[in-house]
């Protein structure tokens, strides 16, 4: 490190690129499939599939007020209500609520229990649909993109936190290290070993860098005052809820009164809000029902604005008066907002959230050539060594079976927790823990056969295991739903999630086999080559 | 092969212990003190400082890494969080 700032901040870029890049693309992975957390959990309840063929033929107003008298009868003395009406990306009417929390109820239990406190209506009748499988869907993805698993959500979200930091040191030491960033991008040297490596890597990089700069950044911003309470702490002592209620104003809670007070009707609020901003609210909460301090808080749909705080309007849900709500914020505090909003993209129409999901693949390959490119150089020390029969060092091994484990591996455990989804008895008893549980089984498993035996061999195996398990997920679907491909995608567009599901996994997975097969014939071609003069091949050979 | 001497390895131990740990209680006394010189409602002063925090610990850790050597680098570190410390103490005393 004694060199100069590029060779210094190579280094810098090599290693703290390296030490993360296995949980970074379980974090890559997960959080690009949270794009479509909402199609990825339709698909994953094929029981309401039925329900969404025909468009909606009930009013937004009509669907709360169904919704409403549904909950007036199932969950009259709940805590709050929560109320997603249809709209672009879901084609029914959920309800769910929280009820007062009971002595002595764990966080876990509370949660458990949060799951069975739902129903959903078909918005074409407004009956209530077949009650879908136990599945958490897309949310597990999402959650597992920050949270990880098998632990408390705060130890994951410090151990993404710092990785999430170890990449942004390693995204801007690698443009400083990068002289000729420009010319590099159009520069591909195929079929030549480390410079196709390190020119897949570049491209990657390069090609989606605000992406990737961004994404990391906005990341760390999520959980910004957790991560760094320093200018709290000067600002606000030990007050921190304060701070929160100053930052946060939509967050504020009335308590209720008490007293009883029949809910006013919902449905004029909503047309009041549709008049006002041009489009139906996408999400009411009411708070307190059937209390004198009831609130009723109707939100705008996302995709008109960055901020991730879409605006609201408030009621009083006794006397239906509309309330004047939280003030409007401050340029500082909209623009954490914005920022916040960036990584979560509920502003992207469609073409701009495919862009955003193209964008994290590139990530995902950037982190995976990064992590391939490593193995490459580091395995040029051991030519001599390899030529003469001899073994590369524990490191490279060890960098090896995690590629293969965390690159091959972890499309593997993604498409094995969506053929649990199908394939476990829908009536089973922890249903959607056991899908979660499937996606670490096939993961463990990879990973555990890659450390065995990191050899190419290796990685082609699990590549064709990913390509097959991914790209049968269509015929899985025909075999074990009525909504196949040949139904979802000549049916209504509330089966277009279903049908892109189908279609973009059966992508990933000929991408997948393609891989597999390049592997494959560049084995062949070099035991040809190699076939006169050695009698022998080496168990470890550069991959 | 090239072997790394103990030297060598103590200093890339060192520089990461002040880039990680050091750079982190740099990064804390700066933004606090950020918050407390802007001139905004706190609610803002806090949401900006707080964002900018990420980009000066960035900031922190490639300097201690492209630093010439790892005692510049952890005295560089140390004297910017006790002068920068030192005033946030005293602000603190004041108000």
């Amino acid at each position: 490190m004694k060199e100069g700032l590029r060779q210094s901040m190579a280094w810098v870029h090599t290693w703290s690129g390296l030490l993360v890049c296995w949980l970074l693309l379980l974090v890559f992975m997960g959080g690009t499939a949270a794009y479509y957390k909402h199609e990825i959990t339709f698909w994953m309840k094929p029981e309401l599939h039925k329900a969404a063929d025909a468009p909606s033929r009930v009013s937004p107003a009509e669907s709360a007020t169904l919704a409403v008298r549904e909950l007036q009868q199932r969950a009259p003395k709940a805590n709050a209500w929560f109320l997603d009406l249809p709209h672009e990306r879901n084609p029914l009417i959920y309800a769910s609520w929280t009820n007062p929390p009971k002595k002595g109820m764990t966080r876990e239990e509370r949660r458990a229990a949060f799951r069975t406190q739902n129903f959903t209506l078909d918005p074409m009748t407004g009956e209530k649909t077949a009650a879908p499988r136990d599945t958490r869907g897309g949310e597990f993805l999402y959650r597992l993109h920050f949270d990880l698993y098998y632990m408390s959500a705060i130890w994951g979200r410090w151990i993404v936190g710092i990785a999430s930091m170890f990449m942004l040191v390693a995204i801007v030491s690698g443009v400083i290290t990068h002289k000729r960033i420009f010319k590099d991008f159009f520069t591909f040297r195929p079929k030549k070993g480390q410079r196709s490596w390190l020119d897949a890597h570049n491209a990657t990089a390069v090609l989606a860098l605000p992406f990737h700069l961004m994404i990391t950044y906005t990341g760390i911003v999520t959980l910004m005052f957790m991560y760094m309470p320093a200018p709290t702490k000067a600002l606000y002592g030990s007050e921190q809820n304060t701070m929160f209620s100053e930052v946060f104003p939509n967050a504020e809670r009335v308590k209720p009164a008490r007293e009883f007070a029949p809910l006013a009707d919902v449905a004029p609020m909503l047309l009041q809000a549709e008049r006002a901003w041009g489009a139906a609210p996408s999400r009411v909460v009411v708070t307190n029902p059937n209390d004198a301090n009831a609130r009723i808080e109707l939100h705008r749909p996302a995709g008109q604005q960055l901020s991730n705080i879409e605006p609201t309007m408030t009621f009083d849900g006794a006397t239906g008066a509309q309330l004047s709500g939280p003030k409007p914020m401050s340029t500082s505090l909209d623009a954490r907002a914005a920022i916040y909003g960036l990584h979560v993209a509920h502003f992207a129409d469609p073409l701009l959230r495919a862009l955003f999901f193209v964008c994290g693949l590139a990530g995902t390959a950037m982190v995976a050539t990064g992590a391939l490119l490593w193995g490459v150089k580091e395995r040029q020390k051991y030519a001599k060594a390899i030529a003469n029969g001899g073994k590369v060092g524990f490191g490279v091994r060890l960098v090896d079976a995690l590629n293969i484990g965390a690159i091959a591996g972890l499309p593997i455990a993604f498409a094995a927790y969506f053929w649990a989804n199908r394939l476990l008895p829908v009536e089973m008893a922890g249903r959607s823990n056991a899908e979660a549980n499937w996606f670490f089984i096939a993961w463990g498993l990879a990973a555990l056969l890659a450390q065995i035996r990191p050899t190419r061999a290796m990685w082609r195996i699990q590549l064709t295991v990913g390509a097959a398990m991914l790209a049968g997920i269509p015929a899985l679907n025909a075999f074990t739903t009525d909504t196949h491909l040949g139904v979802t995608l000549f049916g209504g567009p509330g089966l277009r999630p279903v049908a892109a599901f189908d279609l973009v996994v059966l992508a990933l997975g000929l991408l997948l086999g393609w891989a597999a097969w390049w592997l494959g014939r560049k084995a062949r071609k070099q035991a040809a080559a190699k076939q006169p003069t050695s009698t022998h091949t080496t168990p470890l050979e550069a991959t | 092969m090239t072997t790394l001497t103990w030297r060598y390895r103590g200093g890339v131990a060192a520089r990461t212990l002040a880039a990680i740990g050091g750079g982190y209680v740099l990064t804390s006394i700066a933004s606090a003190l950020i918050a407390i010189a802007l001139p905004l409602p706190r609610a803002d002063a806090v949401s900006i400082a707080t964002l900018l925090s990420f980009v000066v610990y960035t900031g922190i850790i490639l300097w201690v890494f492209a630093t010439s050597s790892a005692l510049r680098a952890w005295i560089g570190v140390v004297a910017s969080s006790a002068v920068l410390g030192a005033v946030l103490w005293l602000t603190g005393r004041m108000a």
